[in-house]
């Protein structure tokens, strides 16, 4: 999120903007993230469909991955993963 | 609507002007000494004289949750209460001056319990201080009168935009009956335009409001509602001369009383400083400098204005109407802050009279101004006093 000042801020601290959540890069409050090992992943979606932040998607191959810009490291994913396919890993 | 000098109830005359200002929404809950105000603006809407929304609330946070509702989609809106019942919605007060939401509330100044006590003092005024509205003071029923048109257009403007609390003691002035001149509807027209929120609750435009703050931005927030209540003062200046030439009624941010040449100031905040200028008269008349200011707006703190009034005064005798425990009278703490910097600056003698209906006869402020002499004289200046406490 951009730091904005003072006098940037509408009257009141209205919200003007609609659907503007997604300009909040949650993502910033992770210390771990979340590492697929395709030889592992077999695509059942379990992690896409349990992911509390609805930030997992599925890419081109149908494999599966978090958008780091909203993933916060639970690791909800890597302990729901049937075939042991996620580990998480400390943020560089 | 009434049109000239009428004997009217203050309390009935504050909701008239509620009534020729057109107001949208009303939500109140009753409590003495605040309730003929609201009592008579719900028949002025029951006999359909007044085309608004009267919300009956189970509570006063409900009263002003429903206002900040009210204002946030546009409407003008009115409340009023008075001690237990500001307590209970102090809550909203403060998050209705975050939201800049215009609200006008008479405060009808009353003790906070306990033991409880209905009577008059400014013990809920003190306890709301930090709460980011424009509060003002009124010393009488003209006054309280006046300023409901007044509060409204200095709260509505788009350079303001904050909830204004004007506060008017309990009984003193509520429940008296006084002389009141009534404005001509064609005059508040002109000195009250349209209410124009920049930002209001529709559904064609979504916005949000009373959203939360992480902390890398609520600092922000905090600076930009400071300034803005600090940037309401052109506009307060502007409203005041404005009704001057409507009115004729001239009004300040410290009124004086003979304050001109006098070597010792009392100070008082609303209807008490009517009876502290009678003591001035017959000190004056016994040859003694002695003059009077009378705070009329509280928040912003009008600084330079009070320094002006203090003038070369050599004692200011600080009539408190509220005990900030452990530490004194609140308003004798804040006005010595305020002189403090002050190359040439004089003593400070505070009283705490008037509590909780408490009378205060024109002799005592002769006395308190005696015993300030002394205090000064004996070197006990800081000692606050609980004036005519029994032992």
């Amino acid at each position: 999120m951009d730091e904005i000042g003072w006098k940037e801020l509408e009257v009141g601290c209205a919200v003007v903007e609609p659907g503007n959540a997604g300009a909040y890069h949650t993502g910033s409050w992770r210390s771990d993230r979340p590492i697929w090992d395709f030889e592992k992943c077999i695509k059942c979606a379990t992690c896409w469909m349990l992911c509390p932040e609805a930030c997992i998607h599925q890419r081109a191959d149908e494999f599966y991955e978090a958008d780091l810009d909203y993933c916060k490291g639970c690791g909800i994913c890597v302990e729901e993963c049937p075939k042991q396919a996620i580990r998480m890993i400390e943020e560089p | 609507m009434r049109k000239g000098r009428h004997g009217v109830e203050i309390s009935i005359a504050v909701a008239e002007a509620v009534a020729q200002c057109d107001v949208d929404a009303i939500a109140a809950y009753p409590i003495t000494p605040q309730t003929h105000i609201v009592e008579h603006l719900s028949e002025i809407v029951a006999e359909g004289e007044l085309e608004a929304a009267f919300i009956p609330v189970e509570s006063e946070h409900s009263a002003m949750s429903v206002c900040c509702g009210t204002s946030a989609a546009g409407a003008r809106t009115f409340t009023s209460t008075a001690a237990q019942g500001l307590a209970l919605m102090s809550e909203i007060v403060f998050i209705s001056a975050s939201l800049r939401l215009p609200i006008v509330m008479a405060l009808v100044n009353r003790s906070l319990s306990g033991p409880l006590s209905i009577w008059n003092d400014h013990s809920d005024a003190m306890m709301i201080r930090d709460c980011g509205c424009v509060q003002v003071f009124v010393n009488n029923g003209q006054e309280a009168y006046d300023h409901v048109f007044w509060s409204f257009r200095v709260g509505e403007d788009p350079a303001v935009l904050l909830p204004v609390i004007f506060n008017m003691d309990g009984f003193i002035l509520s429940h008296v009956i006084e002389p009141i001149e009534f404005v001509e509807q064609d005059k508040v027209k002109k000195f009250l335009p349209e209410f124009k929120p920049i930002h209001r609750l529709h559904p064609d435009k979504p916005v949000t409001m009373g959203a939360f703050a992480m902390p890398e931005l609520f600092t922000e927030t905090k600076q930009a509602q400071d300034r803005a209540l600090w940037e309401s003062k052109p506009v307060i200046m502007k409203a005041w001369r404005e009704w001057k030439d409507l009115t004729g009624r001239e009004y300040h941010p410290v009124e004086t009383y003979r304050a001109e040449g006098a070597k010792t100031l009392l100070v008082t905040m609303g209807s008490i400083g009517e009876t502290a200028s009678v003591a001035v008269d017959r000190m004056r008349e016994a040859g003694e400098a002695v003059g009077l200011i009378s705070l009329r707006l509280w928040r912003p703190f009008p600084t330079e204005e009070f320094r002006a009034a203090v003038g070369e005064a050599e004692l200011l005798v600080v009539i408190d109407r509220a005990v900030s425990f452990g530490y004194g009278g609140p308003v004798a703490s804040e006005l010595r802050s305020q002189l403090f910097s002050l190359a040439k600056r004089p003593r400070v003698v505070d009283f705490i009279v008037g509590l909780g209906g408490r009378d205060v006869q024109p002799g005592e402020f002769e006395d308190m101004v005696k015993k300030a002499r002394a205090k000064v004289e004996a070197g006990r200046e800081d000692e606050y006093e609980i004036y005519g406490v029994r032992s």
